[in-house]
């Protein structure tokens, strides 16, 4: 019997193990830059690129039928001598825009020659055509060839890089920032404008003040766009000078240096280069925003917005959940409808989580979030404020996801006190209340986070109900910012399990999203663990002022 | 380790031994056959010593009827608690020495399905009525129960913590009262220079007396001791039992025992009960050495119970 046991132990630790190996592993080798491949196949194409992957497969033998007559004995041979199998290796090619594709297997019989070459360079772009492979042909200074040479075309590359990209990240901003403010200002006066036909009718002084204010708005608004306009594209021209021209496949490619954001010879850095190419990866990835449709880039946004729901989360579901146990457990006289209810909230634990996400669209968004619209954002209608999925309606539905796991913990914790403790208050001449909270609730804190933490374990790891209150594939803006009131609980966020599921199965070319999934999903791992060993290391701390007395 | 104050023979001799100062009683006891009679469900009246009729009284019962659900565990009980004295309650495991003891605070209402008949005063006050405020009513007894109980707090906080919840905030009166109580109950000079710690952190004889200094420091016009040593070892019983010494005649002390010795020796007046009644009552000296109802002679003899 105890071999069963220990058994099912080991397998539950060999499963658990595995999948961090496997995760951990994936995950941390992303964004290693590996060495470019370049092979010259028996049919005269041409693939250059780093190799993700190699595999063992027994090709139809139809297929060395394509070979050129002098290739065929050869490959007839080779896998003859394989029993029949034979190697192929997929070629991360890039170059979505000239070929439609960005890998190819290539397997071993077809390759005609292969070489690493030395100049070829991985370029990462801003565009979504994703990276480009290629070896460097000429820089471009205003439309003339300054460098020919690929040494030399490097060596201007990186001269020119830095203030291209800054320039570059200059006029993202001021389309950002401050042409988002003047848009903001805009709407506002068109909402006046709004609300005043709203409140006082078309025809009123009210209206025309607001009409008056709405036009002088959208001249000045008018006026800021188009100096704007011309900053950036000021910014843009001087940008637009600096081209680099490269070279594959035998064709060529003109690569303006602004869309470039980080380009290497991958054949030519030594184990530094490679290693700040790899830090300077996973800063990016933790600190920016995604590009190239969320397959590159970061994910802070998703990081900022899955904390944020678990916290706000705890912050709801604690709380509430401690009362409802506190009644249960304390308050209410023991009887069938008490039972009832006990079985309720047990039975709430096991409903499909995608249910309560239903709930929460029906309930938070439509209903309240509706109302909250009618009520205060009537200017804004028929565009919802409050009145489809958000921050708030997110986490407020995982609350409720998570209330039966508080709601358990906590009323074990309660029972947990031992009577002599309650009686001795009750002896001392304590209230009913006074002895919940001075001498209960402290008592049983311990027990309470642990239900705190296991809810938001399986709140931060949710991801279903989400698609429905609120998480989204790329949010424009965090909730919260410096536009007036700062936080915006209504806006809609990105969380780091939906941008797995996003980027794994909704992405066009699931192949060079799938590292990106490892890395995501090894980054959720880290960032649950992260919020239960705090929460883990407060228990702690209470523990060992409550301590049970030794004697 | 001090002496017992009230010099009894042999009461230390293990139960069942030889006793009494000679081979019998000086006078043997009187009435005989009460526990027959109970066990066949007859009322009998409690035999009560006439040297309690001069005493005054702090705490006084009458024909105190109790029930559990359907189960009836207190049976017309009358006494009074003499001021300034220690009584102790003796008697066999669910006599219900302990539900008489948890009657008097009220502790028994948080039971469900408790249900009381007769009349319980505290210096003239009613303790049952519906006008009483359980509240104020506990805030005028201290209570020391089987377990030490101290709360999850400091030593500080444990002994203050009834007038805490009096919403006390005046931080000299606190500090005085911390240290009056933690002296009554000779704990001062063992914690004073760790009053922050936890109270959990103390032995156990130390968490009883730190008990005992909670329960005094409301100022209690009585004192209720629910078999206080049952958890404690030998040394740290004669520490509470020396207390009892000390704090007798400031307090009233009503204590609830399953050892006959210490209610021998710590007593002024000692109650027997059985089966839910109060057999016989008196001056603890004369119900040890000279009992008047021959069952009493049996149990403190060790012949049953």
């Amino acid at each position: 019997m105890v071999w069963l046991q220990g058994g099912a132990l080991a397998v539950c630790l060999f499963m658990i193990v595995g999948l961090l190996y496997v995760v951990f592993r994936q995950g941390m080798a992303t964004f290693w830059p590996g060495p470019s491949l370049q092979v010259r196949t028996h049919g005269g194409a041409v693939y250059l690129g780093e190799v993700v992957r190699e595999e063992r497969y027994r090709p139809d033998p139809a297929l060395l039928d394509g070979l050129p007559e002098s290739a065929r004995g050869p490959a007839r041979d080779a896998l003859a001598r394989e029993d029949g199998w034979a190697r192929r290796r997929l070629i991360y090619t890039a170059n979505f825009d000239l070929t439609q594709t960005h890998h190819h297997w290539v397997s071993d019989f077809e390759i005609a020659d292969e070489e690493r070459p030395e100049w070829a360079l991985v370029i990462e772009r801003a565009t979504n055509d994703g990276r480009f492979n290629g070896v460097p042909v000429a820089f471009l200074i205003d439309g003339k060839e300054v460098a020919t040479d690929p040494a030399d075309v490097w060596a201007k590359f990186n001269e020119h890089h830095g203030p291209v990209r800054q320039r570059f990240q200059r006029r993202v901003k001021i389309e950002k920032d401050q042409g988002g403010a003047v848009s903001r200002r805009e709407e506002e006066a068109r909402l006046g404008l709004r609300r005043a036909e709203l409140e006082h009718g078309a025809g009123s002084p009210e209206y025309a003040a607001a009409a008056s204010k709405l036009d002088e708005v959208n001249d000045w608004a008018a006026k800021e766009h188009d100096r704007l306009n011309d900053e950036i594209a000021h910014l843009n021209g001087e940008n637009a000078r600096y081209a680099m021209r490269l070279a594959a496949g035998g064709q060529q490619k003109m690569l303006p240096l602004a869309d470039v954001v980080r380009a290497y010879p991958a054949n030519r850095v030594g184990y530094w280069g490679k290693l700040g190419i790899y830090t300077s990866r996973w800063w990016e990835f933790l600190t920016d925003e995604p590009r190239n449709i969320n397959s590159e880039g970061g994910v802070f946004p998703a990081i900022w917005g899955t904390a944020a729901m678990t916290l706000l989360m705890s912050l709801v579901v604690v709380p509430f959940g401690v009362l409802a146990a506190l009644y249960l457990r304390e308050y209410a006289k023991a009887g069938p409808v008490i039972s009832a209810v006990r079985i309720a909230i047990n039975n709430l634990a096991g409903v499909p989580s995608i249910v309560f996400g239903v709930f929460g669209l029906g309930f938070f968004c439509y209903i309240i979030g509706g109302s909250l619209d009618d009520l205060f954002f009537r200017s804004r209608l028929p565009s919802p404020t409050y009145g489809t999925g958000g921050l708030l309606w997110a986490s407020l539905t995982l609350a409720l996801l998570t209330l039966p796991v508080v709601i358990v913990a906590t009323e074990e914790a309660l029972a947990a006190v031992p009577r002599s403790m309650r009686e001795g208050s009750y002896a001392c001449g304590a209230s009913k209340w006074q002895t919940i909270r001075r001498i209960v609730l402290p008592r049983a804190m311990p027990g309470i986070l642990t239900g705190m933490i296991l809810a938001m374990a399986r709140g931060a790891g949710e991801v279903a109900p989400l698609m429905l209150v609120g998480a989204v594939k790329l949010a424009p803006s965090l909730p919260v910012d410096s536009e007036f009131p700062f936080v915006h609980p209504q806006r809609s966020f990105m969380h780091l399990g939906f941008h797995i599921y996003d980027v794994g199965f909704q992405s066009q070319d699931s192949e060079s999203a799938k590292p990106m999934v490892f890395t995501t999903t090894l980054l959720l791992i880290a960032l649950i663990a992260t919020l239960n060993a705090t929460a883990m290391l407060l228990r702690n701390r209470l523990r060992r002022r409550y301590a049970a007395g030794q004697f | 380790m001090a002496l017992p104050p009230v010099p009894l023979p042999n009461t230390a001799a293990p139960p069942g031994a030889p006793h009494g100062p000679g081979p019998e009683p000086t006078s043997p006891a009187v009435v005989d056959g009460r526990l027959a009679a109970i066990a066949r469900g007859e009322a009998v009246e409690a035999y009560i010593h006439p040297e309690l009729a001069g005493e005054s009284a702090v705490l006084s019962v009458e024909c105190f009827n109790l029930w559990y659900g359907l189960k009836q565990a207190l049976f017309h009980v009358s006494l009074v608690i003499p001021r300034g004295k220690v009584t102790a309650i003796i008697g066999p495991s669910g006599c219900g020495k302990s539900t008489l003891l948890r009657s008097v605070n009220r502790l028994n209402d948080l039971i469900d399905g408790v249900r009381i008949t007769g009349d319980m005063r505290l210096n003239g006050d009613p303790i049952y009525g519906n006008s009483v405020d359980v509240i104020e009513l506990r805030k005028r007894m201290g209570m020391v129960f089987q377990k030490p109980n101290p709360f999850p707090m400091s030593i500080y906080e444990n002994v203050v913590y009834p007038l805490r919840i009096d919403g006390e905030r005046d931080k000299r009166l606190l500090d005085e009262v911390c240290e009056r109580s933690l002296r009554g109950a000779a704990l001062w000079d063992e914690v004073k220079d760790r009053l922050r710690d936890n109270g959990l952190t103390l032995s156990g004889g130390q968490q009883q007396r730190l008990c005992i200094a909670r329960a005094i420091a409301g100022d209690p016009e009585v004192l209720l001791l629910d078999e206080p040593c049952s958890a404690l070892d030998p040394l740290a019983t004669n520490k509470i039992e020396d207390l009892m010494q000390e704090l007798k005649g400031e307090y009233t002390v009503l204590i609830v025992t399953h050892n006959m010795q210490q209610a021998a020796r710590t007593s002024d007046y000692t109650a027997f009960m059985y089966l839910g009644r109060v057999i016989e009552y008196g001056v603890t000296s004369k119900l040890f050495t000279n009992p008047h109802v021959r069952d009493t002679q049996d149990y403190i003899t060790g012949r049953f119970g």
